[in-house]
């Protein structure tokens, strides 16, 4: 019998594709409201039973006001966040070359055992005999973290760059009081180069933040560093690799100029992902310096966070890091968990940066990672990082400019927008228009030394195969903005969940929360 | 009206009488883009030149505004708090920050009236 | 290795296309002393399977609280986490993205912060929340620092009920910050007098309810008291789900607000990751440290979500930011967003019940044994037992017998002459077995 299910197997002529859905949705593309838009004061997705009958301690501090916070059940939930996701873009969906943030990989077993219950469900103030396991993992970390940087301490606690940065300037402000300089050395040297966290830092424990420009090479000179040094400065705040890509080639020099005037050396280890196991900072004439986790040692930056920004230290900062830390005895793993204590062990600890230990979730994640690579994989991803951003440096630098010449760079290379001048398209309108092409955008508009700055860091988890569409794609844009084609620039995107987006107006009458419309509240009340 | 002169740091000042009207200039505006806040001193402060004065804030910048002379400040633009725009719109007229009495009227002859100050934006470019 | 998807055909091609015939030729700039010649001495490549191994080993070395009787608390706590939330922040697009600099493909990410801080302000009882900071600590040397910016005045009083490594992490920056910090002494009963301290010369207080040692405090005359100075007032949580039953800090009068959230999406992780929350009335908005997720419209008029007043934060206002955080806690606060969406106001509400409930009958139950007794006029899921002995003492040895009794005390005030109290946390994991277990050991012990 003939078959009469048979229907079109070709699109036919099929209408242009601007066509509008009664819904608003775009197939997998769905708007979706905010929970407090469908959700109920009353639905709950979780089931307790109510408690048997008791008498309240509450001592009368019970809420009478109601919380105002509605519930999903869980398919509704499920749904609501599943449909939030597709509107994100990952490492996971394609290149990711955000410059200054290493978008590496992030290895599914690193999260599998971060989950094992021995490390997820164990609790900071066990016994310590409980936690035996916790501390060599944070031991372990620490080892690696040694080994490879040439320092002499880890402080493991701070939970970020950031915080890593601060944990390593306190412990400096430190080590200047034990000598007596505390009311004559509080400068700060922060190139113009360096990442905003630089000088927030410094000036969030009231150093005075002195700019250091940048030469025309990109680099640091170590002889404006001289000069800028003296009896009242503190240290330098040094990124290395620098935010424009380029290794501080006069590192030493800097180092030596700092040491000689009496201040210390910090190094911001933002892009230690390009100098793993080819070069330490212990060599270089670094006193302190964070390594975020979350970038050089793939621990997910889970939408901007958590990270992990543990600080080494030279010998001369070692004694003043920060409580707690690990000491490997006889007995087994013991935990330093005050500046009390820490004496009794002759350090000088500055305090504490945050409760507890830190972050344990990410030190198992650094660590299986680190396992993963071993010494020789370590070298070799930071050899195909900086091999791929000098790919990519290679095959654009007809089309784009590049503000410190055609040379070597380290695993980001910077162009800036002077190829755009008069072009009519902007730094920002070029990234836009490449999330139309399914690229999330390089970092833009940093380092600020360069106008217009567009660095990317393709990191060493791409192929080949998957640089040359993008070489490609950017030449294609490149191309496209020479042949003055603009509105496909300052349009852009056109093809993501939302179009550019009005970034004035949340500004100057900001909306931080949702307030239920009036009508809904007088009716609940 | 009175005569225009300009900072450095373009602000601008324009003098009626004893007393003076600061803002920022147009090509202050145009580089710090859609301004979303200000924050005004206090009426009665007295400034000295130089003196931090007024922030004002785009999307993506801030900068400070400093005292092209000195004096006390005998009245704020209020409503730049609701309307922030203005000093996009109209910078040396609606958009105007505050009005300063002068403590020191020879503070003037170091600042640069219109035709040095375009010659002054020419050079930085 | 099977992270790195260039083979040694794509690197010898790469090398040539971009000109020079050996690696090292990227390495120039690295001064040939110190580049190093060997390997770090470190151990070499593993594969799946003996990576496994080798962590598990480490983790086997742990007890985790599921696996006892477990009522130790102090500022992490054990509760149940629905299975949907670890599987949600599991999503590629959520847990592999980036802070959401390009707003126009991280809208997942922004619209749940936009429901985050308006579930923080809610529970809070205050005006705005931020997109969340480290953890409770941080939160609140943060706190600290920012009401002496309002203030501008520099000295911060902070309650001896505190958690002691809060009050460390404050002082640590104040003494950084050339601040000034006033701690009172540990009170295990919550009377503390507070209100003396404050006069004109006072930036804040610092005040944490449920406190340390569990008791729920009355913030109202010291908020009063506060603002007749000009000071502000900071209230503290390690427990946020005691906000499912009690009066929230804002509804005290509190100016400022920081917790942590742990507790609502987040396993204990020996510590961390975290997430601290922070709110504050609207006045103060300027002044937050974190970032901000504010509504807007996009080109074509639809709602969408982008970072806001971001000329607070260090990468626009560098040594005149409000903060130097960049990276926070994201993913946890996704945690926390998702399983605040389960619960609801009605779930969160029963659940803490559940909490209380449980705590009202371990406390009654080990008031009854001789010559213990629980300390609190009132607490939530947390309270202060005295024992007749040294509690670090019968807290190892209770841990020999596979229960994890609580907190001594003494482990975070080693000089407040309080060793034989014990801080035990009840949460709505804890099953009567468990507290029969504990009661009829610390009986067997004693
Ligand atoms: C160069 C540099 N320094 C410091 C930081 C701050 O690190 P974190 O975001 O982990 O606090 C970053 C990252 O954003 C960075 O790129």
């Amino acid at each position: 019998m003939l078959n009469r299910q048979g229907r079109p197997t070709t699109p036919g002529e099929a209408a242009p594709s601007d066509h509008k859905t009664f819904t608003g949705n775009k197939a997998l593309s769905q708007i979706e409201p905010l929970i407090f838009e469908t959700g109920r004061l009353e639905t709950t997705g979780v089931d307790y039973e109510a408690p048997k009958s008791f008498t309240s301690r509450l001592g009368g501090f019970e809420r009478k006001s109601e919380i105002g916070l509605p519930g999903l059940s869980e398919p509704e939930a499920m749904r609501h966040y599943v449909r939030l996701s597709q509107k994100n873009y990952g490492i996971d969906t394609g290149l990711f070359p955000l410059g200054s943030c290493t978008m590496k990989h992030n290895p599914r077993v690193n999260e599998k055992i971060a989950r094992m219950p021995g490390f997820s469900d164990v609790h900071p103030l066990q016994p310590v005999s409980t936690v035996q396991g916790a501390l060599e993992v944070m031991h372990t970390l620490s080892h690696w973290l040694l080994e490879l940087t040439g320092m002499d301490a880890v402080a493991l606690s701070p939970k970020a760059g950031a915080h890593g940065e601060l944990c390593g300037m306190m412990a400096i402000k430190a080590a200047i009081a034990a000598k007596g300089e505390a009311a004559t050395r509080n400068v700060v040297l922060v190139p113009d180069s360096a990442h905003g966290t630089n000088p927030a830092t410094a000036a969030l424990i009231h150093f005075v933040v002195k700019p250091v420009p940048v030469r025309e090479d990109g680099t640091v000179d170590p002889a404006v560093v001289a000069s800028l040094a003296g009896p009242d400065t503190a240290a330098i705040m040094l990124t290395n690799p620098n935010t424009c890509g380029l290794f501080e080639k006069d590192v030493v020099a800097i180092a030596d100029a700092i040491h000689a005037a009496g201040g210390y050396f910090y190094a911001d280890g933002a892009n230690f992902n390009a100098i793993v196991g080819k070069a330490r900072p212990g060599d270089l004439g670094v006193d302190a310096m964070h390594i975020n986790l979350h970038k050089t040692f793939s621990t997910p930056h889970g939408g901007g966070g958590p990270g992990a920004g543990p600080v080494v230290l030279s010998e001369l900062l070692a004694p003043f890091a920060p409580v707690p830390f690990v000491r490997h005895t006889d007995d087994g793993m013991q935990l330093v968990e005050s500046v009390d204590e820490a004496a009794n062990h002759g350090a000088h600890a500055f305090g504490r940066m945050t409760a507890f230990h830190g972050q344990m979730g990410m030190y198992v994640r650094a660590l299986s990672y680190m396992l993963s690579h071993g010494a020789d994989g370590l070298r070799q991803a930071s050899e195909d990082a900086v091999l791929n951003a000098n790919y990519v440096r290679a095959c654009l630098a007809d089309l784009m400019s590049l503000p410190y010449g055609n040379r070597p760079c380290m695993h980001e290379v910077l162009f800036d927008d002077a190829w755009l001048k008069d072009t009519g398209v902007t730094t920002l309108d070029f990234a836009k228009a490449m999330i139309d092409e399914g690229y999330h955008p390089m970092t833009v508009y940093f380092p600020l030394v360069v106008h217009g700055a567009m660095l990317i860091e393709p990191t060493e988890s791409e192929s080949r195969a998957s640089l040359d569409l993008f070489i490609a794609t950017l030449r294609d844009l490149a191309m496209a903005v020479k042949r003055g084609e603009t509105e496909r620039f300052t349009g852009a995107p056109y093809h993501a969940p939302v179009r550019r987006m009005d970034e004035t107006r949340a500004a100057r009458s900001p909306v931080l929360k949702y307030t239920p419309p009036q009508p809904i509240l007088q009716a609940a009340e | 009206m009175g005569e225009i002169k300009y900072t450095k740091d373009h602000e601008y000042i324009r003098v009626e009488g004893d007393v003076a009207v600061v803002g920022i200039s147009d090509y202050a505006q145009s580089q710090l883009g859609d301004v979303v806040f200000v924050e005004l001193p206090k009426l009665g402060k007295a400034l000295s030149k130089g003196d931090e004065a007024a922030v004002v804030e785009s999307v993506k910048a801030a900068s400070e505004v400093y005292a092209p002379v000195s004096g006390e400040v005998t009245e704020i633009n209020s409503g730049l708090e609701a309307q922030p725009g203005a000093i996009n719109e109209d910078p040396e007229g609606t958009g105007w920050f505050m009005k300063v009495k002068l403590a020191d009227p020879s503070e003037l002859a170091g600042l640069m009236n219109e035709a040095d100050y375009k010659a002054y934006l020419a050079s930085i470019h | 290795m099977r992270y790195l998807p260039l083979t040694p055909d794509d690197r010898a091609g790469m090398l040539a296309k971009i000109g020079v015939d050996h690696i090292d030729a990227l390495f120039a700039d690295i001064p040939s002393d110190r580049l190093l010649k060997h390997l770090p001495t470190l151990p070499l490549h593993k594969g799946e399977i003996e990576v496994e191994r080798v962590m598990g080993r480490m983790a086997s070395r742990n007890v985790s609280a599921s696996s006892v009787p477990f009522f130790v608390g102090a500022g992490a706590y054990k509760h149940h986490v629905p299975a949907t939330v670890d599987h949600l922040i599991q999503r590629s697009e959520f847990l592999t993205s980036y802070t959401p600099y390009q707003p126009e493909i991280a809208q997942g990410t922004l619209q749940y912060l936009f429901e985050f801080q308006t579930q923080v302000a809610a529970l809070t009882g205050m005006d705005v929340a931020n997109a969340s900071m480290y953890d409770g600590s941080t939160g609140c040397g943060e706190a600290v620092l920012m009401a002496h910016r309002i203030t501008k005045r520099n000295k911060a009083v902070l309650s001896g009920g505190l958690h002691p490594h809060y009050a460390d992490v404050v002082h640590t920056l104040s003494q950084m910050a050339e601040a000034e910090c006033v701690t009172l002494a540990p009170d295990v009963s919550g009377r503390e007098d507070i209100l003396s301290q404050i006069d004109g010369t006072v930036s804040c207080v610092v005040v944490q309810t449920p406190d340390f040692f569990g008791n729920l405090r009355d913030l109202r005359a010291i908020a009063d008291k506060c603002h007749a100075n000009g000071a502000l007032l900071i209230a503290v949580f390690t427990e946020v789900m005691s906000l499912g039953l009690i009066t929230p800090p804002g509804e005290m009068g509190a100016d400022i607000v920081v917790g942590e959230g742990q507790s609502i999406g987040n396993a204990l992780n020996f510590g961390g990751p975290y997430v601290g929350l922070f709110a504050t009335k609207s006045q103060y908005v300027r002044q937050m440290p974190g970032r901000l997720c504010g509504e807007t419209v996009d080109a074509d008029g639809t709602r969408g979500f982008v970072l806001t007043l971001s000329t607070r934060e260090q990468h626009i206002r560098r040594d005149k930011a409000t903060s130097n955080i960049c990276t926070n806690s994201g993913l946890c606060t996704l945690a926390f967003t998702i399983h605040m969406s389960l619960l609801g106001q009605t779930g969160l509400k029963r659940v803490a019940e559940i909490n209380h409930a449980n705590a009202v009958m371990l406390a009654d139950e080990l008031d009854t044994i001789k010559g213990v007794s629980v300390l609190n006029q009132s607490f939530f899921n947390e309270f202060a037992v005295r024992l007749p002995g040294n509690a670090s003492h019968s807290v190892e040895q209770l841990a020999a017998r596979h229960i994890m009794a609580g907190v001594p005390v003494s482990r975070l005030l080693p000089d407040a002459g309080l060793d034989d109290v014990l801080l035990v946390a009840n949460t709505e994991v804890n099953s009567d077995d468990d507290r029969k277990a504990f009661v009829e050991a610390l009986k067997e012990i004693l």
